[in-house]
């Protein structure tokens, strides 16, 4: 298996790749409490970017409501929490599956019905928005609001109920950063992921080689949502509330896909490189502002615009395939 | 012995315009069939409709013994019939062995398995040593190549070629002539192939039928074909025969 998964990648990417999760493993020994928070914020986005990238990357289906499956982990998992004490590795056992239900769903809906490009991306739109309205009335989860997870401080790291400091937030999302990073390479190895490619590149085509392509997509849908809703648990936990307004909000299914656009769509190594990259500068930006006492609310989003232009227009496919050029890579596979 | 393909009656209209108007015709297993006829005689509507493209409006096609018409492109596939497009849909942004790696893995579970099937299938092709080149950065004559392999790689019992000989030089028709008819006798795959290239097909097929306004206006024998008049009013021309 772990053969199979480093087989044909040069040897200077896997030192790269070992001195990155080296210093990722070790930086919170050395980071300050603000560098800590701002890695934390780096590895939930490049954890996010990599789970959209299945669908958008890998299966081509553009998906602009991922907040839904973000929210629907995090409210389930934080009710459960608060009415029953429930802890969230056992609410993940309800919040995952309700994500997963809902892109299913959704899937179904557009991919038997043939919808598909704009009008898909459209109705991911719908169906976050349509949460978000419901949530806004749903007392149970405190409706409009919020819903708030008990906090007081917390001496020891409970890890088990994810009661505890920011490291142990970052480590949680280190791990499934690297799990979600690893379970994407399988993913493109293995049969699913040349069928995913195929159906990106021409749905028709990959059909008349016998690929059943609902059946495809829906298998990307659902792993997509499933693997989103995880960072939702986590965003529950980490930020103890929960409103539907900001939750559901279709701003955060951008800041969910700005990584991936930025880093290389379809690639590996975008998701993550884009997150560092956009979160990165944008608080050295903010930090940097804040040091010379100018005050300019809304920055950080010209900082994107900014971004996404210069990527755009410098390099169309993200950073990533830039980057593997520059440092001989092109040959190899994503 | 029953016919690998039997196309019965088969008729499709768009609109006001019968594309396909009552066509029948068999190709035993292991012969290669050739559909000949002007633009817009109806060829390509009787592939699309023969791989699940279109439903046909009236008629039937059966394929080793079974209804396929009606059918989806994939399920089509999935009983053993690969197809290339008249205009070429490689995936562009694969390499060449990617594309063929996932015809390949229709039946094959393990990308090792099909990388291995897939260069089998590339040799034979000519396209090996263009294997890591992305799809999109091929010619025309070789993506024609490369569509054919990616269906040769889904290990099909019937294979259908829209034009793959269109735009290529004469020698390079020659190659591809020698190439299919390397694959009928050594692999026994049976092929339906629309061609305009005259050439090819006289080289080629063992039986050939014509269509004109979608109609089936003749069919037989080669020789029979080229000499018959109606043929050689509606498409050939005179000069061709003398």
């Amino acid at each position: 298996m772990i053969a199979r998964l480093v087989d044909g990648v040069p040897l200077r990417v896997l030192l790269l790749l070992g001195i990155v999760v080296a210093a990722l493993v070790l930086a919170p020994l050395v980071a300050s409490d603000y560098l800590l928070t701002v890695l934390i914020v780096i590895l939930y986005f490049a954890y996010l970017g990599q789970a959209w990238n299945i669908m958008m990357g890998f299966a081509g289906q553009l998906s602009l409501g991922h907040a839904l499956y973000v929210g629907l982990g995090a409210y389930t998992a934080a009710a459960l929490y608060v009415h029953f004490g429930i802890g969230p590795w056992i609410g993940l056992l309800a919040g995952v599956p309700t994500a997963g239900i809902a892109g299913a769903f959704i899937g179904y809906l557009a991919f038997r019905f043939r919808v598909g490009g704009v009008y898909f991306a459209i109705l991911t739109i719908a169906f976050a928005e349509f949460a978000r309205v419901g949530f806004d009335h749903l007392n149970w989860t405190g409706s409009t609001g919020g819903l708030f997870l008990p906090v007081k401080q917390y001496a020891h790291n409970d890890l088990w109920r994810l009661r505890g400091q920011p490291v142990m937030f970052y480590y949680v999302l280190l791990a499934a950063t690297a799990l979600a990073f690893i379970g994407c390479r399988a993913l493109l190895q293995s049969r699913i992921g040349y069928f995913w490619l195929a159906i990106r590149e021409d749905e028709e085509a990959a059909r008349s080689v016998g690929i059943d392509t609902f059946r495809y997509k829906m298998v990307a849908v659902v792993i997509s949502a499933v693997m989103t809703s995880f960072a939702g648990v986590i965003l529950a936990f980490y930020y103890n509330n929960l409103f539907p307004d900001q939750v559901f909000h279709i701003e955060r299914s951008i800041e969910i896909i700005l990584g991936p656009i930025v880093g290389g769509i379809g690639t590996l190594f975008g998701p993550i490189l884009g997150a560092f990259v956009l979160t990165g500068l944008a608080e050295t930006l903010t930090s940097a502002l804040n040091a010379l006492g100018v005050d300019l609310p809304g920055a950080k989003q010209v900082f994107y615009g900014i971004c996404l232009l210069l990527v755009i227009v410098a390099m169309p496919d993200g950073i990533w395939p830039w980057l593997s050029r520059l440092i001989g890579l092109d040959r190899e596979r994503p | 012995m029953s016919p690998l393909l039997a196309v019965d009656n088969l008729s499709k209209r768009f609109r006001g315009l019968v594309a396909v108007d009552r066509v029948s015709f068999e190709v035993p297993q292991g012969t290669i069939f050739a559909v000949i006829g002007p633009n817009g005689a109806g060829k390509t509507t009787l592939f699309n409709m023969i791989a699940g493209n279109f439903s046909p409006d009236a008629g039937t096609v059966s394929f080793a013994g079974e209804r396929i018409d009606g059918l989806a492109p994939d399920r089509v596939c999935r009983r053993g019939v690969g197809r290339t497009f008249q205009i070429v849909r490689p995936f562009p942004a694969l390499t060449v062995e990617d594309n063929v790696i996932v015809g390949a893995l229709l039946h094959r579970h393990h990308a090792h398995d099909a990388r291995a099937h897939a260069h089998a299938v590339l040799r034979r092709l000519d396209l090996y040593d263009k294997r890591s080149q992305r799809a999109s950065a091929l010619t025309l004559p070789d993506r024609k190549r490369l569509e054919m392999a990616r269906a040769l790689a889904t290990d099909p019992k019937l294979l259908l070629l829209d034009e793959v000989m269109a735009g290529l030089r004469p020698t390079e028709t020659d190659r591809m002539v020698s190439i299919l008819k390397e694959l009928n006798r050594e692999t026994g795959l049976t092929i339906l192939l629309i061609e305009h290239v005259m050439r090819a097909v006289m080289a080629l097929a063992a039986r050939i039928l014509v269509l004109h306004h979608g109609a089936a206006i003749a069919e037989g024998a080669p020789d029979e074909v080229v000499r018959n008049a109606a043929v050689i009013d509606s498409y050939l021309g005179a000069e061709a025969v003398t």
